[in-house]
């Protein structure tokens, strides 16, 4: 398999459906009992990018995520993927997409190669075809050294690229990947990292949820923040910050009486403000207009980054 | 791992139009059964085929001088009952437990099911695997029968078929229970209640003829009996026109119980 097979597939796809978005979800509802999981979701998602949909743990975004796969249901709304009409078409959107869920259901029993052929012939993959898309797999998961191993065998990180390369073997022109890296220490997840940048590269579309702010920051394209079942901004890493925390970000370092001090002072001027870690971060420091320019407090100034705009847009504290 | 991934993603071909019950779905979902079963061959074969074996020997063995039913030597009787017993253990239990373990335990259903494979598809494909097997374990009594004197007949060749209805019922039923108990423990009432009166009343040890007449109908809505008159037709070379009507059962039997573990599984595997 070569890179100019690749891009003529890419071509060929966006001839298909110009100008169509990957994903779209309009007023999408989903209720579990009396929670309400997601409330009126919107979300467009166009193809080739990689977009993130970053929220804090119960902000719905697994919830989301299944809805994408028909695997929950929608109360409400219009969901559509790869121009499939959700629930009605999802078997067929799925032939098409490839899916890297939040937790391990790898089959422990099997071996690596055993795991990829089984889901070669889930997605369809033609006969001929089968055994080189195993080996390409193996490969992208670099576990070719431990393709006979059984799964149970395997470190966690080697699970889940094995996990993710599953997702990858009938070459999806859409992936989705819920909390890609959650629990991995950190040279794993830079290799995960790695993976998905290549694949957007590539002209894959990528949907990944995440509340890691670094994850969205360093992959995304576009990052859409979820809240409480719906999405409460949207747009490039650069221009949620931007919108959201301004250019600069003073931080007030000191004691507990001169951090209450200090919010105090940012609540009088009605100066956008947050508890970061042992600091308080003051928003939008190159425009505390007004009298309050001159209260405004000692502190270190660093530029604004989108911790300081999702704990704006969400309220919560990162963990 | 960049070098690596000059080739992730293979060319995406024109996708094709998937259809309902596609038997690639099903081959996919069942290769996964064929792999696991070649792990795990010997000890599901072995439990499979003792447990009747040994209720053939205990029985058949330990009563052949004292009974007679009809014609039949005792041995005859229950060799070929036990095969209804053999298909029932061997397909009843992986449908309960194999789905209960693979859906609640192992999430692999939750991973099928991201793949463009349907409800429908992965539970028709597990009971699909377990009847055939069923059908091939089925076979153990009726061989031990014929090594203590059963004369092999043609017929005995349909028994692999029958046991394959049979159990695909059965396996369905078991899928049911799995849906819908709330915990594996909760198998122990099923068991208890439901299977082993079903096997023990049905014509297995000893004829339901002599059963009292309000036992002796419930004994006949029990799928099982009529596994058991088939085989036994088919073995002595006796089949009728009354077994149109036990078949009748059989494919009615396995029909309702598939419908029901795809809605009742369904309900509970998507949200």
């Amino acid at each position: 398999m070569t890179g100019g097979g690749l891009e003529e597939a890419s071509e060929r796809s966006r001839g298909e459906r110009t100008g169509a978005a990957a994903i779209s979800l309009r007023g999408v509802v989903k209720r579990f009992g009396e929670i309400v999981a997601v409330d009126g979701l919107d979300l467009e998602i166009p193809p080739g990018v990689c977009f993130g949909l970053l929220g804090p743990n119960g902000a719905g975004k697994s919830t989301t995520m299944r809805m994408l796969t028909a695997q929950a249901l929608a109360d409400e709304g219009e969901i559509e993927v790869l121009g499939y009409e959700l629930p009605r078409d999802s078997k067929q959107a799925r032939m098409e997409m490839g899916v890297v869920p939040q937790l391990d259901n790898l089959d422990v029993e099997l071996t690596c190669r055993q795991v990829l052929t089984v889901f070669a012939r889930l997605y369809r993959v033609p006969r001929a075809e089968r055994d080189e898309a195993v080996e390409r797999a193996l490969a992208i998961a670099n576990l070719r050294h431990r393709a006979d191993t059984i799964v149970r065998e395997l470190s966690g990180g080697m699970r889940r690229r094995l996990l993710v390369a599953r997702g990858l073997i009938h070459g999806p022109r859409l992936v989705l990947l819920d909390e890609p890296t959650v629990g991995l220490d950190p040279q794993v997840r830079q290799e995960l990292w790695t993976l998905i940048d290549s694949l957007r590269e590539r002209g894959v579309t990528v949907l990944m949820s995440t509340h890691y702010i670094e994850e969205a920051e360093r992959l995304a394209d576009i990052v859409a923040v979820m809240s409480h079942g719906r999405v409460v901004a949207q747009g490039t890493p650069a221009e949620l910050v931007r919108s959201h925390a301004g250019a600069e970000v003073i931080e007030v370092y000191g004691s507990a009486a001169q951090l209450a001090d200090a919010s105090e002072r940012a609540e009088r001027n009605g100066w956008q403000s947050r508890r970061s870690g042992p600091a308080l971060a003051i928003m939008r420091a190159e425009s505390l207009n007004g009298g309050g320019a001159s209260e405004a407090p000692e502190g270190v100034r660093r530029p604004a980054n989108l911790e300081d705009a999702f704990v704006t847009l969400t309220g919560e504290e990162i963990e | 791992m960049s070098t690596v991934l000059q080739g992730a993603v293979a060319p995406a071909g024109p996708a094709r139009r998937v259809h309902r019950l596609e038997p690639a779905a099903l081959a996919g979902v069942m290769s996964r059964d064929v792999v696991m079963f070649g792990r795990y061959w010997k000890s599901t074969t072995f439990s499979s085929v003792m447990q009747p074996v040994i209720y053939l020997l205990a029985f058949g063995l330990g009563l052949r001088t004292f009974v007679k039913i009809g014609h039949l030597g005792y041995v005859q009787y229950v060799g070929t009952g036990v095969v209804a017993t053999a298909i029932l253990f061997s397909s009843a239990f992986p449908g309960m437990f194999n789905t209960f373990v693979r859906w609640q335990f192992q999430r692999t259903y939750d991973a099928v099911l991201a793949a463009p494979v349907d409800v429908e598809e992965l539970i028709t494909a597990e009971v699909l695997w377990i009847s055939i097997r069923a059908g091939v374990y089925g076979l153990a009594p009726l061989l031990v029968a014929i090594a203590f004197g059963l004369p092999p007949e043609a017929e005995m060749l349909l028994v692999p078929l029958i046991g394959f209805v049979t159990g695909f019922g059965f396996a369905a039923f078991g899928v049911t229970v799995a849906a819908i108990a709330k915990t594996i423990d909760n198998f122990n009432y099923i068991t208890s209640a439901v299977l082993t009166p079903m096997f023990l009343v049905a014509g297995t040890f000893f004829p339901i003829s002599n059963l009292p007449a309000g036992v002796r109908t419930v004994a006949q809505i029990n799928p099982l009996y009529h596994c058991v008159q088939l085989v036994r037709d088919a073995s002595f070379g006796n089949l009728g026109t009354a077994d149109l009507g036990h078949a009748a059962v059989l494919v009615g039997f396995a029909l309702v119980m598939w419908r029901l573990a795809v809605w009742q599984l369904g309900k509970r595997l998507i949200d």
